[in-house]
């Protein structure tokens, strides 16, 4: 039956409406919340696409039930991090090293490394590598995705 | 809460800029029904552009960016040639109504065809602006000078939103005849790295994919696929799905089942929770014999692909030594990272799709027909989705998205799962290739035979079945489309003695499309890998041999193997190197790869820096040396983007990827079943582009995807002393061969 749900996204309270508690928190988002970074990839904790930050730590939202989640945890999707006009760092890195092809996989590349560089803000090659090895790209792109995450964390 | 978008903010979702203008009404005036006075076809000037009083430029562009950045280089393209700052122009593309068809968005024709068609429109109108600016101005037409969309006579000025603002330029083009375009030296917007539009949304989450779009009272639909491809449906159990919040229908036709919600979740979860009883079918070879099922297809035509001298002669004339070898390239899927995915509404006899659709004009005639409907009646509006590489699942979800909303009277939009799209996208067909060749005592080559077996193409309209329609038993022409795999069978060498031919079968495991670089990648892994066999027993460095049988008229493709040997610091010497076979743990090598893309555009030559695991036989790619000539670049960047990409994802391919099944159905349905290549994996990436600005653009999509896997089979080689001869080059596979040939 239809139950309300507290959550905070991106800074602000939301409820959203929903019919099971164990829906994955990706679709509260797309669907109910109308945001568009995290993307439906694989729906298997496979590929990355989905990836939110939940305080601050980048995690799988299609494996995320909303049962398991508290409307005090700070859930920030890549909308939540800048905007074209005024473009988070890593963002503008990406940006600046034109690191997208079609760009479905790129939430995830994102966020993953925004994660990563609030932990270790001088990560080398292998390290960059190591945090990305789970996120994939069909284009090939990871050329620039590995020189706009060095540029983001000064360096390229 | 569901998202209401009008169709207004789709188009502009879709990352064009769709402006307001007075000569199309674009978006809303579409819902009401009305009929643009906008022609389509690609003899009229006005099929391609439109100008606004305010000086807009309006493109309408019939191929379509599919992630890589083309609707940035088209721009460009136009802003050039009309002398309109790039800022001003939008860009309409795929829509069956509104934009002409310029054919699919495939072969890496996009710049090179479909650009070249929007330059001579934008040449013509330009000099019919001039034209009519000369009577207007009171001066003569040699006398205007152009300048950022103003014409301007002395002190005299007039804008070309005076000009034509809102009209039609009622004009013919002919594209084989084309305006005289600007000289190359004039160029200020062709040729430079203008960054891509898209990319700043893309990158915040604002960018709206097709998978982000909502219309107005839509429904959620998935598709309950059978458990084995040809399986048969013979029962459901509505009462398995009863409790499912917000499920609006169960939705049987023939084979095709599905379920319609109101929700996205609801749809999954009754999609998840619906019983249904298939009956068995076990129609697919078995996969350890799959290559004997190839060669034992029936062929149904041997078509020839290049035939010089007398090879059956040469070949077995005495003194000469012979050489055969037979290469397999593994099926492999598109592997889209966001799954196929599409929307559909079927109002008052009137179908609109709204789908990524590489070819939107080709499948408004696909649903028409499997429908029974007028194409009059069917819209097709493409939105850009994930990546696809080819003819993945998008047009099969808009099938499917059709036959949902057409049983619920409501528009329905079906997202494919993971499963659906690894287990039914279409497929790069199975490839297996027998070469024969002979070398005489001096060490030439004096014969080539290649026999391909590849599966036949059907018709001419290369329309890939949609598996919606199969499924449901509805009329579409069961084509066999697997795309123009026959080219690059032939060789750019010239050996006195050649006979290439592509067996077409009747028949091939999975329904086949094209994925990046159709059969030419297949080809020329054979080809050049061979090529690199023959170098090796005439012990001849493999650049140095390459050369020797290129025409010596072919300068563009000489100068991209001489550049390739100063960017690569290659060292001339036979394969493989001292010592190959010799122990040691890591065994490297370099392997050096050459295309002329259909032996009549593109020139790549790669070299492929390999280290070899002799324990684990793993492969390890180091380094990818590349040179690339497409002609005139328009956008360097977007060309090395391209490039980039076609190497990344042609290693995974080569070293991973293929497709596992069973006699029923393919068993590799997710990323760990089919993996692809990660970050820890990626090479050092070393490319130079050749710009050849007085020479037409040409493809850049896949050509240089084509020379990948021989290249790593012949570093292999290099390394080990030891031939790959199957893709993928898994370690068992390279731990096999190190046994039986070290």
């Amino acid at each position: 039956m239809a139950q309300r749900k507290s959550l905070n996204v991106n800074g602000k309270s939301v409820r959203v409406t929903i019919d099971d508690p164990e829906m994955p928190l990706l679709y509260a988002l797309r669907d109910n919340l109308a945001l568009r970074g995290p993307r439906f990839g694989c729906g298997l904790g496979q590929c990355g696409a989905c990836t939110v930050h939940v305080d601050g730590k980048a995690m799988r939202s299609c494996q995320l039930p909303l049962s398991r989640l508290t409307s005090s945890q700070r859930i920030v999707t890549l909308e939540g991090l800048g905007s074209p006009q005024q473009p988070h760092p890593v963002q503008k890195a990406f940006i600046d090293t034109q690191a997208a092809q079609c760009g479905y996989c790129i939430n995830g590349m994102i966020m993953e490394t925004v994660a990563l560089l609030a932990t270790n803000r001088k990560p080398s090659d292998a390290d960059i590598r190591k945090a990305l090895a789970n996120n994939l790209c069909r284009c090939g792109t990871h050329v620039r995705i590995l020189a706009a995450v060095k540029r983001a964390a000064g360096i390229a | 809460m569901n998202i209401n978008v009008s169709r207004r903010d789709l188009l502009k979702g879709s990352g064009a800029l769709v402006v307001s203008f007075s000569l199309v009404p674009a978006g809303d005036a579409l819902a009401q029904g009305a009929a643009p006075a906008k022609p389509v076809a690609l003899t009229e000037l006005d099929s391609f552009l439109a100008i606004d009083a305010r000086g807009q430029v309006m493109v309408y562009s019939g191929k379509v960016d599919l992630g890589t950045g083309i609707t940035t280089a088209l721009r460009q393209i136009v802003a050039e040639e009309l002398d309109v700052p790039f800022s001003r122009i939008a860009l309409l593309q795929g829509d069956s109504r509104l934009t002409p068809d310029q054919g699919k968005t495939w072969g890496s024709l996009t710049i090179q065809v479909g650009g070249m068609q929007l330059r001579n429109a934008a040449a013509t109108a330009r000099g019919a602006l001039l034209e009519e600016a000369a009577k207007r101005l009171n001066a003569k037409k040699e006398d205007l000078k152009v300048a950022d969309g103003v014409v301007s006579a002395g002190n005299k000025r007039i804008t070309y939103g005076q000009l034509i603002g809102g009209k039609s330029f009622a004009l013919k083009l002919d594209h084989a005849k084309p305006a005289q375009p600007k000289d190359p030296k004039d160029h200020t917007v062709v040729g430079k790295s203008i960054p891509r539009i898209d990319i700043p949304s893309k990158v915040t989450g604002r960018f709206a994919y097709i998978q982000d779009i909502r219309v107005p009272g839509m429904l959620h639909g998935r598709v309950v696929r059978p458990p084995a491809i040809g399986a048969t449906l013979q029962s459901v159990d509505e009462s398995s799905v009863k409790g499912v919040p917000g499920l609006v229908k169960v939705v049987r036709q023939g084979n095709f089942l599905g379920v319609v919600a109101q929700s996205e979740w609801g749809a999954i979860t009754a999609a998840q929770k619906l019983k249904a009883t298939w009956s068995a079918w076990q129609g697919l070879p078995e996969q350890a014999k799959l290559y004997e099922h190839v060669r034992a297809t029936k062929v149904v035509q041997d078509q020839v692909t290049g035939n010089v001298g007398d090879t059956t002669a040469a070949l077995s004339a005495d003194g000469v030594r012979k050489l055969a070898a037979t290469y397999d390239f593994a099926i492999h899927t598109h592997g889209s990272m966001g799954p196929s995915c599409a929307i559909a509404e079927l109002k008052d006899g009137k179908l609109t799709s709204w789908s990524a659709s590489q070819a939107t004009h080709d499948l408004r005639k696909q649903l028409a027909e499997m429908l029974g409907m007028s194409a009059d009646d069917v819209y097709c509006v493409y939105l850009e989705g994930s990546g696809c590489y080819g003819r993945n699942g998008h047009e099969d979800a808009a099938a499917d998205a059709a036959l949902l909303a057409k049983a619920v009277g409501r528009p329905v939009r079906v997202q494919w799962s993971r499963a659906d799209e690894h287990g039914w996208d279409p497929k790069g067909p199975p490839t297996l290739i027998d070469l024969r060749a002979a070398i005489d005592t001096g060490g030439n080559v004096t014969a080539w035979e290649s026999d391909f077996f590849i599966p036949q193409q059907t018709a001419g309209s290369f329309m890939v079945p949609l598996t919606g329609a199969t499924l449901a038993g509805l009329p579409q022409k069961g084509d066999i489309a697997p795309g123009n795999v026959f080219q690059n069978s032939a060789i750019p060498y010239k050996f006195a003695n050649v006979k290439t031919v592509c067996r077409r079968l009747e028949s091939t495991p999975f329904r086949p499309s094209w994925i990046r670089t159709p059969g030419r990648m297949q080809n020329t892994y054979a080809n050049e890998c061979f090529m690199d066999e023959l170098a090796a027993a005439a012990k001849v460095d493999p650049i140095e041999f390459r050369l020797k049988y290129l025409d010596p008229a072919d300068r563009r493709g000489i100068e991209v193997l001489t550049r390739l040997k100063a960017l690569a610091k290659w060292e001339t010497r036979p394969s493989p190197q001292a010592g190959s076979g010799a122990g040691g743990n890591v065994a490297r090598g370099r392997g050096v790869s050459y295309v002329k893309y259909e032996l009549v555009r593109t020139y790549v030559g790669i070299v492929a820096d390999v280290e070899v695991d002799r324990a684990s036989g793993a492969i390890r790619v180091t380094r990818i040396t590349m040179t690339h000539d497409c002609g005139q670049i328009i956008n360097p960047d977007g060309v090395r983007n391209q490039v980039e990409g076609n190497i990344i994802q042609t290693l995974s391919r080569t070293l991973i990827e293929e497709l596992k099944f069973d006699r029923s159905m393919v068993t590799s349905l997710d990323w760990a079943s089919y993996p692809i290549l990660t970050f820890p994996d990626v090479p050092e990436v070393v490319i130079e582009l050749i710009n050849q600005p007085n020479t037409p653009p040409w493809g850049a999509g896949e050509p240089s995807a084509a020379v990948v896997p021989s290249a790593i089979s012949n570093a292999v080689y290099d390394a080990t002393g030891v031939r790959l001869r199957s893709i993928p080059f898994t370690p068992d596979k390279v731990k096999a061969a190190l046994r039986g040939g070290a």
